[in-house]
């Protein structure tokens, strides 16, 4: 046990000078996620703010042969922009992006409105752009509205229910909490806490095993009256140190990121305070065994740093694959699913934000087997490690 | 004291060391010569017991490296072939870390730093981190750090590899006082003059296995050569059929 605490410490004072683990484990690692995402979910707010509040901004042509549709376009709070443009001119432009969005009122317009058939109306937009898109869109609503209300004065002139021509009526109704809406947007954020876990180890992981392997120090070490088992418990201690770290400030770089970003205009409400915080780092504090023990396990079979370097990248993808199958299906919070480490963590975590119960047993299970699954690893490692072939 | 007995090795196909007996003693300085795949770092880590002989036993002062390791290792110094440090570290740390792993108390590893600087002459580079050594001050720190516990025995793979002539003469000054000191060394090299200049007794190993053992006289005596040179080339062409 002396030995271990020796060699944990020697791992964490000799990685707290390395410029480069430093870098990886307590700032890209950690910083990636949060920053990111604060960039993503900002954007996405402002858009779709932008959709909601604006005035809409049309360009019209030949608004001459509609000054009804004009004043009901108006009336409706769309700023019109006159102009008289060809079909041909009205692409280029919108192709262009000089305009967003053209209307075009053709000079059959008004004939056949007044014979009632049906009018023909030319919208001009580009939908590969999301912009444009969401105003052709709400244009779109606004000339069906038109469209429906000229369509019951016409019945209504004929002596005709104009609510026959209604069969049915579709009344939505959305259950979701404001917190369960967020989750769609903060869905891939348990992975961003994966991940940072797993980077603040990486290069800990690498240099211990692998570095000490490339260093040439590792067969003056071997050849100590120290345990296999000292050795390899104090790296993976150490890399679980600077895991914790790297979680730490991944954790409060999320609140803080989260402070900042104004959910609540959209409906949402973030569960993403300090008490949360704290419940996320309980939940991933099983993780970091095991992930400390799997890239230390991977990293002890690898002859040289670059080597290490490629195996592991790999490893840091692992905590996707549940992560995406339970995207994919859908998954909910369940006893049996507590097994399978990172989409225990996952699911808790989802829970956690949802503002859901959690099940103490759940976090058990989730928490045990992730140590044991942990146990295992170290005990394959110090397995390895006295082996002769660990000599490389 | 070291003593290899019957030892046997083999990697897969490639028997790498055939029964391989020696004994290097107190107060001399043993030289294992030979030409370079010759079987020496193989031998010298089942010495250390970093490998498992297939045959064979190694004992150090009486103590099986197999089935006594931890006390048989406390005995033990060993600088293996690739003496690597850690770079972010300083030498002192360096050091200190594997006097601290052999459980010596801060206060006897302070004492015995003090002496190891002193005697090898580290004042100079004692707290500076390892990154920008020397390839002298690297082995004078890894050495230093294979005699932090003051072990009876040391075993060095190939020491003055990469050095140049002063940094030579002085490892060869400080392993002459070593062995003053009544401790046993064991040195590998395939630099004959290495040998010449440095060992009481020299055990010449070639294809696996030991060609000739015995003082550096006994040796040139046997064979009738004019020199050492003559002698090695002579026991080694003997045995590959070549003389």
């Amino acid at each position: 046990m002396r030995a271990l605490l020796k060699v944990f410490a020697k791992e964490f004072l000799e990685n707290l000078r390395d410029r480069r683990t430093l870098i990886s484990a307590l700032v890209f690692g950690p910083l990636f996620g949060p920053i990111l995402f604060g960039a993503m979910v900002s954007r996405m707010l402002n858009q779709s703010l932008v959709e909601s509040d604006e005035p809409l901004k049309i360009t019209l042509s030949g608004a001459e042969h509609a000054p009804n549709l004009v004043s009901f376009l108006e009336s409706h709070g769309v700023t019109l922009v006159f102009t008289a443009l060809t079909e041909a001119a009205a692409r280029v432009t919108v192709k262009r992006g000089t305009t967003a969005v053209v209307l075009i009122v053709p000079d059959d317009y008004a004939p056949r409105f007044a014979a009632a058939l049906p009018a023909p109306l030319l919208l001009v937009a580009d939908s590969s752009d999301s912009q444009t898109r969401k105003i052709a869109e709400r244009l779109r609503a606004l000339l069906g509205g038109y469209g429906s209300g000229i369509a019951q004065l016409r019945l209504q002139v004929r002596g005709v229910d104009p609510l026959l021509a209604v069969p049915v009526a579709v009344n939505e109704i959305d259950v979701t909490t404001p917190a369960g809406r967020a989750v769609v947007v903060l869905g891939f954020m348990t992975y961003f806490v994966l991940f940072s876990v797993l980077m603040g180890g990486l290069y800990l992981a690498i240099d211990s095993t692998a570095g000490e392997r490339e260093r040439g120090s590792l067969e003056a070490l071997l050849s100590l009256p120290v345990a296999r088992s000292a050795l390899v418990g104090g790296k993976i201690l150490a890399t679980c140190a600077y895991m914790c770290l790297s979680l730490a400030i991944n954790l409060t770089a999320f609140v803080f990121v989260f402070r900042f970003v104004p959910l609540e205009r959209l409906g949402m409400s973030a569960n993403l305070g300090a008490g949360t915080a704290l419940e996320f780092f309980a939940i991933c504090l099983p993780f970091v065994p095991l992930g400390a023990a799997l890239m230390t396990f991977v990293a002890s079979f690898t002859r040289s740093y670059r080597e290490a370097q490629t195996y592991l990248t790999s490893v840091l993808l692992v905590p996707t694959l549940p992560i995406a199958f339970a995207s994919i299906y859908s998954l909910k919070t369940k006893s049996a699913l507590m097994f399978i480490p990172s989409l225990s963590q996952h699911l808790l975590m989802t829970s956690v934000l949802k503002d859901e119960p959690i099940a103490p047993l759940d976090v058990l299970v989730s928490a045990g087997s992730a140590l044991g699954i942990a146990l295992l690893l170290i005990v394959l490692t110090a397995r390895h490690w006295r082996r002769e072939t660990m000599l490389g | 004291m070291i003593e290899a007995a019957a030892l046997c090795k083999s990697f897969g196909t490639v028997q790498a060391v055939r029964d391989v007996s020696f004994g290097a003693a107190d107060g001399e300085i043993t030289g294992l010569l030979g030409p370079n795949g010759a079987g020496k770092s193989t031998t010298l880590r089942m010495l250390y017991g970093v490998l498992t002989p297939d045959s064979g036993s190694a004992r150090i002062d009486g103590l099986d490296i197999r089935g006594e390791t931890s006390s048989a290792r406390a005995h033990l110094g060993v600088l293996p072939h690739s003496a690597g440090l850690y770079a972010n570290l300083t030498a002192r740390e360096n050091i200190e870390y594997f006097g601290s792993l052999h459980g010596i108390a801060h206060a006897a590893l302070e004492a015995r730093l003090q002496e190891l600087v002193r005697a090898l002459d580290m004042a100079s580079f004692i707290d500076r981190r390892a990154k920008g050594f020397s390839q002298g001050q690297r082995i004078k720190t890894a050495l230093a750090r294979a005699l932090i516990h003051s072990p009876a025995n040391l075993i060095l793979d190939e020491p003055t590899n990469g050095l140049d002539v002063m940094a030579i003469r002085n490892l060869r000054d400080i392993l002459r006082d070593l062995r003053s000191q009544g401790r046993c060394i064991l040195f590998s090299s395939h630099v004959m003059q290495e040998v010449a200049a440095l060992c009481d007794r020299v055990v010449i190993i070639g294809g696996g296995s030991v060609l000739a053992e015995g003082t550096l006289e006994s040796i040139r005596g046997r064979t009738r050569a004019a020199s050492l040179e003559e002698a090695f080339l002579h026991i080694l062409g003997a045995s590959e059929g070549i003389a």
